[in-house]
């Protein structure tokens, strides 16, 4: 279920002019295509990153390819030609450094909050976690084994309360699209998620919620790893934190 | 000559990469697991409830789209189809727009009932009908236009009603084409994972089809996830072999035998015929 994205092909001579981009610290000259595979809670930080990436280095050309930590993990083991990978959890991470897929060790560049997410009007008058123990409402999580579902269920263990879930989703974006839909009453996702679905969920803080934190790293099977540092660099850079930080997240 | 073993290959090569890689001498106990069996039940009930749901509307509607001349009929007929290539996860939205507890139909039954579709066993099997109806209704519509209408006038004038002639004599003289229909479509809503994931959510016990198994436990238990796999393989070579000669002839050896009993068949209408009007 991975959809790949293609950020802006503007570009227009691919080749000749390089070294437009010699100052700033990034490697000059960067040329081709960079495979970005990154967890699907951030997905709209990293559509801007990337256009922020492409406008430095006017010769690369940023895919994005956007789903669960752990259906990302499963396609890097598979072989999957990825340059950059930042997942949402640090155990995915490392079984993928394990998996022997990673050309550096990975670095926290953001962290996040969960959050109780309801449709903009709260049909089911949801007030604080313990709601999501009531069967007559429709509550979604992300399935377990994905970052914002395993995180999900620590804060519901923590606070004592046994969901009565009614589906569990693969990936936080299709929850929140579900929330968005209003056909589902309650979700846990990231206050990120709520920042982007631009005013049709509200979250609810979620009292002493563990926190999400996201590594990024370069991976062996890419072909671009000049372009792959670049772009972590560029994403732990003051200007790639300032995106993130527009976005909700923490920095590290 | 090459280009045709390619071809042949993009087919084959999944199939022996899961062979070669499953866990055969788990395969028992893998599917023995909770996550499996209770896949597999639902898979079943709501893979047979989508069938006759589909016959019991999808017959009908192939005879209107046959025999009954209205304007707009290229257009009903190209929307009936248009689940067959459409991608269902499209398919998963739409209904969810249309059926959910906000949607154009769903929104009043909601308001009303307290009833909805999405998360429950039933938004799986309209999800399932979704797609696997089209599948019926092109099969049966095709064998509809095929057969010779006189048979049906010929019962008609003797003075049966149109439901009698349906029963006793176009009924009996499409029966092959509509058991195939039923199994095609049942055989997709077995596999269907797209629109019942966007529509009707994963719950195990509640939602979660083996498709939708597979999925859930590619990422946490591979062995699962191939053991399912080759469990809707088998289920779909089994169909596949059983029905194949009911929906293409196969070589030459095959060719006289649906003639000589198109034949039969059509003399047994012709006896129908006159017995119904008895």
């Amino acid at each position: 279920m991975a959809v790949v994205w293609l950020i802006s092909a503007c570009g227009g001579g691919a080749s000749g002019e390089d070294g437009a981009s010699g100052e700033d610290g990034g490697a000059p000259g960067l040329t081709g295509t960079l495979e970005v595979f990154a967890a699907a809670s951030l997905t709209d930080a990293f559509e801007t990153l990337g256009i922020d990436f492409e406008a430095k280095h006017p010769d690369v050309e940023v895919r994005l390819n956007l789903a669960g930590s752990s259906a990302l993990r499963e396609q890097l083991r598979e072989g999957a030609p990825a340059d950059v990978f930042a997942s949402a959890s640090p155990e995915v991470m490392d079984q993928v450094e394990e998996l022997g897929l990673l050309r550096s060790p990975a670095q926290v560049f953001a962290r996040n909050q969960l959050q109780i997410a309801v449709p903009a009007d709260n049909p089911g008058r949801v007030e604080g976690i313990g709601d999501l123990a009531r069967s007559e409402l429709a509550i979604g999580l992300c399935q377990a084994g994905v970052p914002c579902g395993d995180l999900a269920r620590e804060a519901l263990a923590d606070a004592g309360v046994t969901p009565s879930i009614d589906t569990n989703e693969p990936d936080v974006r299709a929850l929140l699209t579900k929330l968005a839909a209003n056909e589902l009453d309650a979700g846990i996702v990231y206050v990120t998620d709520i920042e982007a679905a631009a005013g049709a969920v509200v979250g609810l803080p979620v009292v002493g919620s563990p926190e999400a934190t996201y590594p990024i790293g370069t991976v062996v099977e890419g072909s671009n790893p000049e372009a792959a540092n670049a772009f972590v660099e560029f994403v732990l850079s003051r200007q790639g934190q300032n995106r993130l930080t527009e976005a909700g997240f923490v920095a590290p | 000559m090459v280009l045709a073993v390619v071809g042949a290959a993009l087919f084959v090569l999944p199939l022996i990469g899961l062979a070669v890689r499953a866990p055969w001498s788990a395969l028992g106990e893998l599917l023995g697991e909770p996550i499996v069996t209770d896949a597999l039940r639902l898979s079943l009930l709501s893979s047979l409830a989508a069938a006759a749901i589909s016959t019991v509307l999808g017959v009908p509607l192939a005879w209107v789209l046959s025999r009954v001349e209205f304007p707009g009929r290229s257009l009903v007929r190209a929307l009936v189809t248009l689940p067959m290539v459409l991608p269902p996860v499209v398919g998963g939205a739409a209904l969810l727009f249309a059926l959910g507890r906000r949607g154009v139909v769903g929104g009043p039954i909601f308001d009303a009932t307290g009833f909805t579709l999405p998360f429950s066993f039933w938004g799986v099997v309209v999800a399932n009908t979704f797609v696997a109806m089209p599948f019926l209704v092109i099969t049966v519509e095709g064998a509809l236009r095929s057969i010779d209408q006189r048979y049906e006038q010929a019962a008609a004038s003797l003075g049966a009603n149109p439901l009698r002639v349906f029963r006793q004599v176009t009924l009996p003289m499409i029966r092959p084409s509509l058991q195939a229909g039923i199994v095609l479509a049942w055989a997709r809503a077995l596999g269907e994972f797209g629109a019942t994931v966007t529509f009707a959510g994963n719950l195990q016990g509640r939602t979660q089809t083996l498709p939708l198994a597979v999925f859930v436990a590619l990422e946490s238990d591979r062995d699962t996830a191939m053991a399912i796999s080759l469990l809707l393989i088998a289920v779909s070579l089994v169909v596949l072999v059983t029905f194949r000669a009911r929906w293409w002839n196969t070589g030459t050896g095959d060719t006289s035998s649906p003639t000589s009993s198109a034949r039969g068949a059509s003399a047994g209408a012709a006896e129908r015929a006159a017995g119904a009007a008895r």
